[in-house]
């Protein structure tokens, strides 16, 4: 006989959230297996971008002038003020979800917006930075100009450059549209502190997005501003 | 559902370290460190990474099933960078006598180029850092 | 006492008939049945181009197709393979269809992600349709720089990207699989009672969720480069090639695990089935799944023994690819350690496991001829290494889906094939298997380089005994074709447990309802409790 008793162990909810999936058995359930699922997702960014982190460790050790130098080029204005608006962003972040924690709904709302406000500002400036970059030929391919005999190895800088912010602003677009159904849901009063969860899921990819921007901000800005290589 | 709430104070303190942390990184890259100015900006940007990880994404009051699988992530990623730059950095150790057939500098490159780039003069070694 | 499993006449096929029910199912069971036809495909298309190669081999000129043609041949043969065959298989196919039974949940943890991981591998195979008929690539599947960055003339933007979206499949399908393990499994259902198929897949999502994303990030670099001339790789700046290799194969070591892991699952569930037995040292055996995930994570580089990487790390790399064998060695002895004093019931899966135990020993071992330094300078680049993989692929992994397929396919249909011809085709495939790969470890070890389309006379009597062994296991895989299609409409009925297992999977009618249990099952014994079975079945 096949493994133990097989009962009739149905549990009757007598009220059944709205949200509740019908293969869970509870909003438990359903919660913690969502962020469990968020979590592995973050672990797959993690590797994604380590991808990239990888060809940069190994470039920055090969030439570390060509890096001084491209480094050099980026403008440490705009790269800081992105960084306060990002990590400002995860603030707003946080107090959203901790809005949707207690119920607040139209401070939810309101925090929401604030980190959307915060996130297209990033991608403004990062547009801003991108389009300097154009111009000043700065921009890898056959148009490709850069003074001095490291010209090659900077257009290796630069590749990682544009690889690693133009990913990370695709999540941060990505981001963005997330943020703004999560708007429109609590706009709609779909948040109770019974059931936050995409809330606090998107919190979560939100602080990612940030992390990996902490990262970026100095290994692409800050190179060699104090000029011990060149 | 159960989640720790935490307390708006808490928050804005740790944005406040991480605003802090920021204007840092930023200061010490200008001084001259040497050596140690790439080290010390991983520090305090692991440092502010780790700030947003336990507080922002409550993996401080989290199970340890998720701060395993934190730990699993940067384990991972640590892996790969450590035993692949393992490769990197030990090129040219060893050179037998009949050569070496490890790809321990960067040659001369001669001929046309079709992307544009310009050919390089012998550029600086790669196996150690200057 | 048998328990009379309650058989309603609605199932999970029969209870929607629309093809938009079926393309729009949330169903885990429905979908394992999409990835099979899916994946089917996939192997019979993979299937044409290996025999184009082997028909172009079977003399030493070039006279069936040219250079180009040829490299075109064994790349699409090994994209294919790889991607839409080897590494969703087990997996997606019987993964997702008998997972969630034998855990006893009514469904994966993300249905919906579930369904859209089937339509991402579909479109990512039909980008790679596209590109076989625009020409193909000829870069080889392993896409190394600069050849496919700068060099090749060939689709490889296309197949680059249909593989990279595919990728995303993979990783939805394994945090899926890891989240339903952790959290929906049946009351008394902890993790060492697990069946040992769930270690393995539970293994085998760690390496999805780790691994694909490099491979990933590491084909979007090479479109950066080829599309939008970003320089990572290109030599021509300072870039070097063999880190593409170094982040190619970061993912592609582990995904020959994430090959073999799910059909070792299988093994495992057959060879207790088929010798009324537990499956000795089940812990070992568990957590062997477990040593493979971590440890094939850490000898991607002996793939670049010879590229040029430092001697130091060729050392390194060596002496963690032997460690790596060990986990595969305990559960091969304990499989072993299974069937004695067994009752061996000679039903067609089993006729799998036994072949599956014999070649993928072979497979395993050649593994550490190429483990080891010295050989691999002499055998690298040879038949020799087309060979081991093969072993382990097909003589290992194939051998193991067809095992479980066998297996769980009356669970799946409700109907009983014809054992007989199940035999056959087990044996054709393997008499066939070995006659095509066997005489490629000599020819390797002799000197034959891999992806030449010419070789030198002397290599020609090897190469026909190879080209013939393909022919005869051609027929064995057509074979299940016909019985299995002719099961579905003639077969016998199979009711809820024809092979009297154990495992919730078998309390369920077949084909089992679309909720999968009437009531949620309650686990109170280990996986594979046969000793207190009769050991006497038909």
């Amino acid at each position: 006989m096949p493994n133990g008793t097989i009962a009739a162990h149905e549990e009757h909810h007598g009220h059944h959230h709205p949200a509740l999936q019908h293969h869970f058995q509870d909003l438990d359930q359903q919660h913690e297996a969502a962020t469990l699922g968020m979590w592995l997702f973050l672990v797959t960014e993690v590797m994604f971008f380590g991808g990239l982190i990888l060809a940069y460790t190994l470039y920055r050790i090969w030439y570390p002038t060509a890096w001084a130098l491209g480094s050099e080029e980026l403008n440490i204005y705009l790269g800081g003020f992105n960084t306060i608006v990002l990590i400002g962003s995860s603030l707003t972040m946080a107090l959203a979800v901790r809005s949707a924690q207690t119920g607040a709904q139209r401070a939810t709302v309101g925090w929401l917006l604030f980190t959307i406000a915060l996130g297209l500002t990033f991608l403004v400036v990062k547009f801003f930075e991108y389009k300097e970059k154009f111009e000043l030929h700065h921009v890898p391919g056959p148009n490709f100009q850069f003074e001095g005999p490291q010209s090659p190895h900077v257009q290796i800088f630069f590749s990682l450059y544009f690889a690693l912010t133009g990913v990370h602003a695709l999540h941060m677009i990505i981001g963005v549209g997330l943020m703004s159904t999560l708007t429109f849901m609590a706009y709609r009063k779909r948040f109770t502190p019974e059931w936050y969860t995409p809330v606090e899921l998107g919190g979560l990819y939100w602080h990612f997005v940030d992390i990996v921007w902490i990262f970026l901000f100095p290994l692409l800005y800050l190179v060699d501003r104090s000029h011990h290589i060149i | 559902m159960s989640g720790h709430i935490s307390p708006k104070s808490t928050y804005i303190t740790i944005f406040g370290a991480l605003m802090v942390c920021t204007i840092l990184t930023v200061i010490a890259a200008f001084i001259n460190l040497g050596d140690l100015n790439f080290p010390v900006a991983i520090t305090i940007a692991v440092f502010k990474a780790t700030l947003v990880v336990l507080f922002f994404m409550h993996v401080k009051y989290g199970s340890k099933l998720t701060k395993l699988i934190v730990g699993v992530a940067f384990f991972f990623l640590g892996i790969m960078l450590s035993l692949t730059m393992a490769d990197y950095l030990s090129r040219g150790w060893y050179t037998s006598a009949r050569g070496s057939t490890s790809a321990g500098s960067i040659v001369n490159v001669t001929g046309p180029l079709t992307t544009g780039a310009q050919a390089l003069e012998p550029a600086a070694q790669n196996t150690s850092p200057k | 006492m048998e328990t009379t499993v309650v058989e309603s006449p609605v199932n999970y096929i029969n209870h929607k008939h629309t093809v938009a029910s079926w393309l729009l199912t949330y169903d885990h069971k429905r979908i394992g049945i999409l990835y099979l036809i899916v994946v089917s495909t996939a192997f019979f298309l993979g299937g044409i181009f290996a025999a184009l190669i082997r028909l172009e081999l079977t003399t030493p000129a070039g006279d069936l197709l040219s250079a180009d043609v040829y490299n075109r041949m064994f790349t699409m043969h090994g994209v294919t393979m790889v991607f839409f065959v080897l590494v969703p298989a087990v997996p997606a196919v019987l993964g997702n269809f008998a997972m969630p039974l034998m855990i006893g949940a009514k469904d994966v943890a993300f249905p919906k992600l579930n369904l859209m991981s089937w339509y991402i591998f579909t479109i990512g195979f039909l980008f790679t349709v596209t590109s076989m008929i625009l020409g193909g690539v000829d870069t080889g599947w392993t896409f190394y720089t600069p050849y496919s960055s700068q060099g090749s003339e060939s689709n490889v933007l296309i197949t680059g990207i249909g593989v990279f979206i595919t990728g995303f499949s993979s990783i939805l399908t394994g945090l899926n699989f890891m989240v339903t393990i952790h959290r929906m499994r049946a009351p008394g259902m902890t993790w060492f009672r697990l069946p040992l198929f769930i270690w393995a897949l539970y293994a085998t999502s760690l390496v999805m969720v780790l691994g694909t994303p490099v491979i990933a990030i590491t084909l979007l670099m090479l479109v950066f480069e080829r599309g939008l001339h970003l320089g990572i790789f290109d030599p021509r700046l300072g870039g070097d090639p063999v880190l593409f290799q170094h982040l190619f194969w970061f993912y592609s070591h582990p995904a020959v695990y994430i090959m073999i892991l799910p059909p070792m699952g299988v093994i495992s569930e057959v060879i207790a089935c088929f010798s009324r037995k537990n499956v000795f040292g089940y812990s070992f055996v568990a957590f062997s799944s477990l040593a493979i995930a971590v440890f094939g994570f850490l000898v991607w580089a002996h793939h670049l023994f010879v590229a040029g990487i430092s001697p130091y790390s060729a050392l390194i790399f060596s002496f963690l690819s032997f460690a790596v064998a060990i986990p595969s060695a305990v559960k091969t002895f304990n499989w072993t350690a299974t069937l004695y004093k067994g009752a061996i019931w000679w039903k067609t899966p089993m006729m799998f496991v036994f072949g599956f135990l014999g070649l993928f020993l072979i497979g395993g071992l050649t593994g550490l001829f190429l483990a080891s330094l010295g050989l691999d300078i002499h055998l690298t680049d040879t038949y020799f290494v087309v060979a081991h993989f093969h072993y382990i692929m097909v003589g290992g992994a194939i051998m193991g889906y067809f095992a479980g397929l066998h297996f769980w396919w009356p669970k799946m249909t409700g109907r009983m094939y014809n054992d007989t011809m199940g035999k056959m085709a087990a044996l054709l495939i393997f008499v066939g298997f070995n006659l095509t790969f066997g005489p490629q470890f000599i020819l390797g070890y002799l000197g034959m380089p891999r992806r030449y389309h010419v070789y030198p006379p002397e290599f020609q009597v090897l190469n026909v005994l190879s080209s013939a062994g393909a022919s005869i296991l051609a027929v064995g895989y057509v074979l299940p074709l016909f019985y299995f299609l002719y099961s579905l409409k003639f077969g016998e009925k199979a009711g809820a447990n024809p092979w009297k297992a154990t495992g919730l999977e078998w309390t369920t009618q077949s084909p089992p309802l679309a909720e999968n249990f009437p009531a949620t099952p309650i686990v109170t014994e280990g996986a594979y409790a046969y000793s207190k079975r009769e050991m006497k079945v038909a």
